[in-house]
């Protein structure tokens, strides 16, 4: 890696007086409207950026940012979280995972927890390097519990490949990745059961760049043509959440309903075809997947083909994995805040019975969480 | 073949334990130490400081450091932050059966180096060898006596507008561990910070300056410190996160990795807060420090949060700065 490029990199994309120079364009774009606009920014990369970087406070009154739940780890339900564990617990299982995902708990604790009792679990920081871990310990069970969007399944993928070519047989995965425009499509086209309605406030779409640099911007199309919600695909550096925010607020000063890419560093409308060939040769839809805090929604996730239940966690471990479903907390209102409709200080128990270090629901659960975020960060957020 | 170091009874036994005194009587011995009483004796000392740390690192050498020079910094450090002047150490040492003898010497030469920095000495030791898989290699405690040589140094001193002032960039411990034992491939001038901080207390002292509180930045980082502050004494620490000083490296890993260069561990960086009107002459001095050219005022004490920190961007917004938890992990997207 040079590091001069990725100074470059960084540098430009978080110039305070571009910063700004794009704030005073914003309020005056806003200024136009004669009403609040919510823009969901989907994805927990963009939300972190929202938060690091306190790009709210740089928003006029009626331009409002609502957190949405793209986040992989906070979204793992209980049920799925209690599998890593389980799997964990194996005497001949070494269970590997990306990142902060060992951090969270599921009903018997996390992995974390799993580990202090004696269970190997490591997190690599791409899915290739458990092909390693595999070479290195032929007598165990290498148990890899996938994670992620589309950014990280074209690596479970080619993690899966690699394995083949090898003739490893001591590889085995558990599939928890999720997709993203089904979930768009359920915040703003579904029926809530928590308040039985189809209510939401989200007038636009920041979409997430890196999901689009595989996917390809067409996966948004949808929402403007067939939703009247406008999309921008936008980068994760303050300069690019900006871009994008004041592209939106000109669609709706200009009476403008599309689909744009503000990140054309690299995102194109097809994505990276060679990448959906390789996913699709491993996974396929899953008819329903559960979401913490959104509950099942129809064909958001992917799962191993049946060719490949040689490899398959899930159908290995079938006896041991429970399949109930763990209910979301009756109070958390999770739901709601990520349709716009509530504000994280009006579930009954934030704060209080729910924080980041017990969080009941996904929103409280990593720092991306609109709930996590307003604990954290309080009177500061406007 | 290598000498290693064996469990101490059976055959072998007093050869062992003659190996393992030879090498840290060879490196450390001076006048006290050499007497080999059951307790060392000590000189009287004016306004007596004392403090005990026990170091485990994996690896136990690193970029910029090994575990030797990390426990004599250690100690040492925390006597400076009180404005004590390092004297006397005792150490301990538990070692893994089948350690290298040759390792071990590495590791009490960089001893002998760090305490002759700081003008100190060993005077009592104790060694102990353990079965193989009990200890991760070594595990090493030190304890330590100073003098005060100012008074009046303490968290509790810290006055509504003190400067807050960083001594150099930090986050490189913190970086340089975590890259090392996770094996990550990068080819870059990175190192630890390790570095014994009295000589420039002591620089700070002499010149007359008086800080009110010194602090070294180590597990936590410098979110930590400056959490503590705050919360001690009810007041808010207002820092400006562009003059935090944090070099390339440090960055790149950060960015790569979703760390906060402020919750990252430091071994050679402390953070001050003093008078301002102190601050052109601390930072002075402390930019003659081989490593400290990039010290900085970075923020002041103010009312405005009680108990928080907040940090202000070039850009103007505010947001707080939280206390670290628990282990490093990367974020995943
Ligand atoms: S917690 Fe943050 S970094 Fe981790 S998966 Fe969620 S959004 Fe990404
Ligand atoms: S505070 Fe906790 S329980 Fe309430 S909505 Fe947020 S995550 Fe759910």
């Amino acid at each position: 890696m040079k590091k001069l490029e990725l100074k470059n990199l960084y540098d430009d994309f978080r110039d305070p007086a571009t910063i700004k120079a794009l704030s005073a364009l914003i309020h005056e774009e806003a200024a136009k409207l004669d009403r609040d606009i919510r823009i969901m920014e989907v994805c927990g990369g963009h939300t972190h950026t929202i938060m690091k970087y306190g790009l709210k406070q740089l928003m006029p009154p009626n331009i409002r940012f609502i957190h949405g739940p793209g986040c992989p780890v906070c979204i793992m339900p209980k049920e799925r979280i209690d599998h890593a564990y389980i799997l964990a617990m194996q005497e001949d299982v070494i269970l590997v995972t990306l990142g902060d995902m060992i951090k969270v708990p599921g009903s018997k604790g996390s992995l974390q927890d799993a580990r202090s009792r004696g269970a190997d679990v490591r997190f690599v920081y791409s899915p290739l390097d458990t092909i390693k871990i595999a070479q290195e310990n032929p007598d165990k069970r290498i148990v890899f519990f996938a994670i992620g969007f589309e950014t990280t399944t074209p690596m479970s993928a080619a993690m899966i490949a690699r394995a083949e070519k090898l003739g490893l047989d001591n590889l085995l995965v558990h599939v928890n990745h999720v997709t993203v425009p089904e979930v768009m499509r359920e915040l703003i086209d579904s029926r809530d059961e928590h308040i039985d309605s189809y209510n939401n406030r989200i007038d636009a779409f920041i979409g997430p760049s890196h999901v689009s640099v595989i996917a390809g911007a067409k996966i948004y199309k949808e929402f403007p043509e067939k939703y009247g919600r406008p999309v921008v695909v936008s980068g994760f550096e303050p300069v690019d959440v900006m871009e994008g925010v004041l592209m939106l607020v000109r669609q709706f000063t200009q009476d403008r309903c599309e689909l744009e890419i503000q990140y054309r560093r690299s995102v194109t409308m097809e994505g990276n075809v060679a990448a959906q060939k390789q996913i699709e040769r491993y996974f396929e839809k899953r008819p329903l997947f559960k979401w913490r805090g959104l509950g099942n929604i129809p064909d958001s996730a992917l799962k191993l083909r049946d060719e490949y239940a040689s490899i398959d966690a899930e159908a290995i471990y079938r006896d041991i994995l429970p399949i109930e479903e763990i209910e979301d907390h009756k109070l958390c209102i999770c739901g709601d805040i990520l349709r716009g409709m509530a504000e994280p200080t009006e579930c009954q128990v934030f704060g209080t019975a729910c924080t980041p270090q017990k969080p009941l629901g996904s929103c409280m659960v990593s720092s991306e969480g609109a709930c996590a975020a307003y604990y954290k960060y309080g009177d500061l957020l406007k | 073949m290598t000498k290693t170091i064996t469990l101490a009874h059976g055959n072998g036994g007093a050869e062992n334990q003659a190996l393992i005194h030879d090498i840290f009587w060879k490196h450390l011995g001076n006048e006290i130490l050499d007497r080999g009483e059951d307790a060392a004796l000590l000189p009287t000392l004016k306004n007596p400081a004392m403090t005990t740390d026990s170091f485990t690192v994996s690896p136990l050498f690193f970029p910029g450091g090994d575990i030797g020079k990390l426990s004599i910094c250690g100690t040492c450090n925390d006597l400076a932050m009180m404005g004590a002047a390092p004297k006397y150490l005792t150490l301990s040492v538990i070692i893994e059966e089948g350690f290298e003898a040759r390792k071990l010497e590495r590791i009490v030469r960089s001893m002998k180096k760090e305490l002759a920095t700081n003008d100190a000495l060993i005077v009592s030791g104790d060694t102990k060898v353990v079965p193989k898989g009990t200890v991760d290699g070594l595990f090493v405690n030190t304890t330590g006596i100073g003098e005060v040589r100012a008074p009046g140094i303490g968290v509790h001193n810290i006055q509504e507008g003190d400067a807050i002032v960083v001594s150099r960039d930090i986050g490189r411990h913190g970086a340089t561990i975590f890259v090392s034992r996770e094996g990550l491939e990068m080819q870059s001038a990175l190192q630890s910070d390790c570095a014994s901080l009295w000589p420039q207390v002591a620089s700070l002292l002499d010149s007359g300056i008086r800080p009110h509180a010194l602090r070294d930045a180590t597990r936590g980082g410098l979110a930590a410190v400056l959490n503590e502050w705050a919360a001690a004494n009810e007041l808010c620490i207002e820092v400006e996160e562009g003059a935090i000083p944090v070099s390339e490296e440090v960055r790149g890993i950060c960015e790569m990795l979703g760390f906060e260069p402020t919750a990252l561990a430091n071994e050679g960086t402390f953070v001050m807060a003093l008078d301002p009107a102190e601050v052109p002459m601390a930072l002075e001095i402390l930019e003659g420090f081989p490593g400290c050219e990039s010290a900085a005022l970075i923020g002041t004490v103010t009312t405005s949060h009680p108990g928080r920190v907040v940090l202000e961007s070039a850009w103007g917004t505010r947001r707080f700065l939280e206390l670290p938890t628990g282990e490093l992990l990367p974020r995943i997207c």
